[in-house]
């Protein structure tokens, strides 16, 4: 198993750029999410790191030594395609067993290694089926197969549970879960689901725009977003921003939101101009003795919980607070913020202004 | 009464049924005709009004197979009795069989020559069709237009400067000329239609062929063409019966050596009289070939040419 470091990786296509610099390092034995919408870039770098495209400028490393430019034979290096490719002409222990012929391994150990790993992903009775008649389920298994037979350096996974039912989703990302715990193999993971990339990985890379914009764990992501993109495109729902008029010194620690003093976390940078208040919705408290008020547009009541949607003198705002809590549509309600969770944006630039709260974060980020 | 959107009622399959068979049947009758006509007796075979029921003769393939001479009726009983049936079905017309026709050579000949420029065609126009579906080719949509403008005249209006060309080259009536000939007649639409079959095949399985440790080409003869194999029956049927049957060039490129059997059969016509039995003979073991190769192929005509294992 494996280190990948990814190293101002690039890669054009005629005039368009696929992939901006970037750079990261996925550790041994690391559940990896790549993160982000769709034309970003991150199954490009994905293809990159197996082979499958070559970057025009940049390097990667795998276990120190740098690959970027051999055929994906020579890289030892396991895929699984979104859409499965399953070689149609061939039954489920021909699939399997392929990587292991191209190795020229004798027939014997092939039969009994592709045993084990059917046995490991509970398809030993569908060996002899040809792949046509499989269900989504048995066919992600098989390319599952195809892939950890022959014991690669790592995983790469393109959106692979994208092809199946919302129902089985759930249940595949546990088995793919428990089963990359059992290997202990460092695994790339490219989807665009915010969710399961917060509920699967050990670590996450947010894509936009061909570039990387935060790297770090789910938790770090969430509560320390590194842009308001990140901000944005992790949580559902997501942050909320209200946009401000103001200047900080760095040291500051309240900012003053349309006349009302707010606590944030005790910010690093000086900044002035048009600024980002941002705030999760599970972060905002509904009370009679906030000073800044909103007006209560909609609720939407999720069993637990409830997504009330306000108007402020800021722009819209949605606020996860407990179902029992009344929310009148046409009241006006008080609002507060936990201030140790505020994160300050700089609007033009998209940042996070540093302060006590994500400092470490962006230091590496 | 249930009723069922898919499965048609037994009324519906009882007139459609009907309506295909009787179709197939009209158009077959020239077929069932010619293959009467070559088990009649030449005069049978030109009998007015036309028999459908006669006593049935292998005249027509002893004369499409063999010359015969005519000998005086005292010469005729002077020779030993007849060795075999030919013999015998000969000599009732006054006749010897004096040696082999050269149907035999000349039906070998159209073996060599349209087996072996399908074989070119599909081999030259896969790897073509492969590489305009797969790699970035600088200038592949002109290319491509100009394979396909190689077919935007009648082949025959160059047939006089092929026919200098080839005798200055020394191809003329040779299998390799021939060969070639139409192969490049071909080549176009081999290219076209494997193109649009690769086309269709998702480039995940050769990635992930790729992945799974093979080199580029392994990938392409293990995974590409198995499922190109529908397609290249396919164009392999269309590039043979333009192959098989084609008779301007056939006469104007060749006359001994290497002259097809299109070419040979009218000829028989002319062998002491109207011989329609004989050209008749000809004409059914000249079709069988490919109704052959067809059946042999029809697996892969009907089969779908992926099924089902990436999902769309």
């Amino acid at each position: 198993m494996a280190e990948i470091v990814i190293k101002n990786v690039r890669k054009e296509f005629g005039d368009f750029v696929a992939v901006k610099e970037s750079s990261f390092t996925i550790e041994d034995g690391e559940f990896f999410m790549l993160l982000g919408p769709s034309g970003c870039g991150k199954t490009t770098t994905l293809r990159m790191i197996a082979g499958l495209e070559l970057p025009t400028s940049g390097e990667i490393f795998l276990d120190g030594e740098e690959i970027s430019q051999r055929p994906p034979s020579q890289r030892d290096i396991a895929f699984v395609f979104q859409m499965f490719a399953l070689y149609p002409h061939m039954n489920v222990r021909k699939n399997i067993s392929y990587p292991l012929i191209s190795q020229g391994m004798p027939k014997a150990q092939v039969k009994a290694k592709v045993d084990e790993i059917a046995g490991i992903l509970g398809i030993g009775d569908i060996l002899n089926r040809p792949v046509g008649g499989l269900s989504g389920g048995d066919r992600q298994r098989v390319a599952l197969g195809r892939a950890i037979v022959r014991d690669p350096k790592a995983f790469m996974m393109d959106e692979p549970l994208g092809a199946l039912d919302a129902e089985f989703r759930e249940h595949m990302a546990e088995e793919l879960r428990a089963l990359h715990d059992r290997m202990n193999a460092t695994t790339v993971y490219v989807t665009h689901d915010q969710l399961e990339a917060m509920q699967m990985g050990d670590k996450i890379v947010v894509m936009n725009n061909a570039v990387v914009e935060q790297f770090g764990t789910p938790q770090e992501i969430y509560d320390k977003p590194a842009t308001m993109f990140v901000a944005d495109f992790i949580g559902s729902p997501s942050m909320n921003f209200l946009p401000f008029e103001g200047a900080l010194d760095a040291g500051a620690a309240s900012v003053s939101l349309h006349d009302q003093t707010m606590s944030v976390p005790q910010q690093r940078e000086a900044a002035s101009g048009r600024l980002v208040f941002g705030v999760r919705p599970e972060h905002v408290r509904l009370s009679d003795a906030g000073a800044y008020r909103g007006e209560v547009l909609a609720s939407e009541y999720l069993g637990t919980t409830q997504i009330v949607t306000l108007e402020t003198a800021n722009g819209p705002l949605k606020a996860r607070v407990g179902s029992e809590q009344v929310a009148k549509v046409g009241e006006k309600v008080g609002l507060s913020f936990r201030p140790e969770t505020v994160t300050l944006f700089d609007e033009a630039s998209g940042r996070a202004l540093r302060s006590e709260l994500n400092e470490g974060v962006l230091a590496h980020g | 009464m249930s009723f069922s959107i898919t499965e048609p009622t037994p009324r519906a399959k009882w007139i459609s049924g009907t309506l295909v068979i009787t179709y197939a049947l009209i158009t077959l009758i020239p077929l069932v005709w010619i293959f009467m006509t070559g088990f009649k007796t030449p005069p049978d075979s030109i009998s007015y009004p036309p028999k459908v029921f006669y006593e049935p003769s292998l005249e027509g393939y002893v004369n499409l197979f063999t010359t015969r001479t005519r000998v005086s009726p005292e010469a005729l009983d002077a020779l030993p009795p007849p060795a075999n049936f030919a013999e015998e079905i000969v000599r009732n017309r006054n006749m010897v069989i004096a040696g082999p026709s050269k149907f035999g050579e000349r039906f070998m000949n159209s073996v060599i020559i349209g087996f072996g420029s399908t074989f070119l065609s599909i081999f030259l126009g896969t790897l073509a069709a492969y590489a305009f579906s797969r790699f970035k080719i600088p200038l592949a949509d002109d290319l491509l237009f100009f394979i396909l403008s190689t077919r935007m005249m009648p082949p025959i209006a160059v047939a006089i400067p092929i026919f200098l060309m080839y005798r200055n080259l020394g191809l003329s009536d040779t299998h390799l000329g021939m060969i070639l000939l139409y192969t490049a007649v071909n080549i176009s639409l081999a290219v076209w239609l494997l193109k649009g079959f690769i086309d269709e095949i998702p480039r995940e399985y050769e990635e992930a062929a790729l992945i799974d440790g093979y080199t580029r080409f392994q990938a392409f003869y293990k995974v590409v063409l198995p499922q190109a194999a529908t397609g290249i029956a396919s164009t392999a049927i269309f590039c043979l019966i333009f192959a098989w049957n084609e008779y301007a060039f056939a006469v104007l490129l060749t006359s001994g050596t290497a002259q097809t059997a299109p070419p040979f059969i009218p000829t028989i016509i002319g062998v002491g009289g109207l011989d329609w039995p004989a050209v008749a003979a000809g004409a059914t073991i000249f079709l069988l070939p490919v109704m052959i190769f067809t059946i042999l192929l029809r697996k892969h005509l009907l089969r779908g040419i992926t099924f089902g294992a990436v999902r769309k």
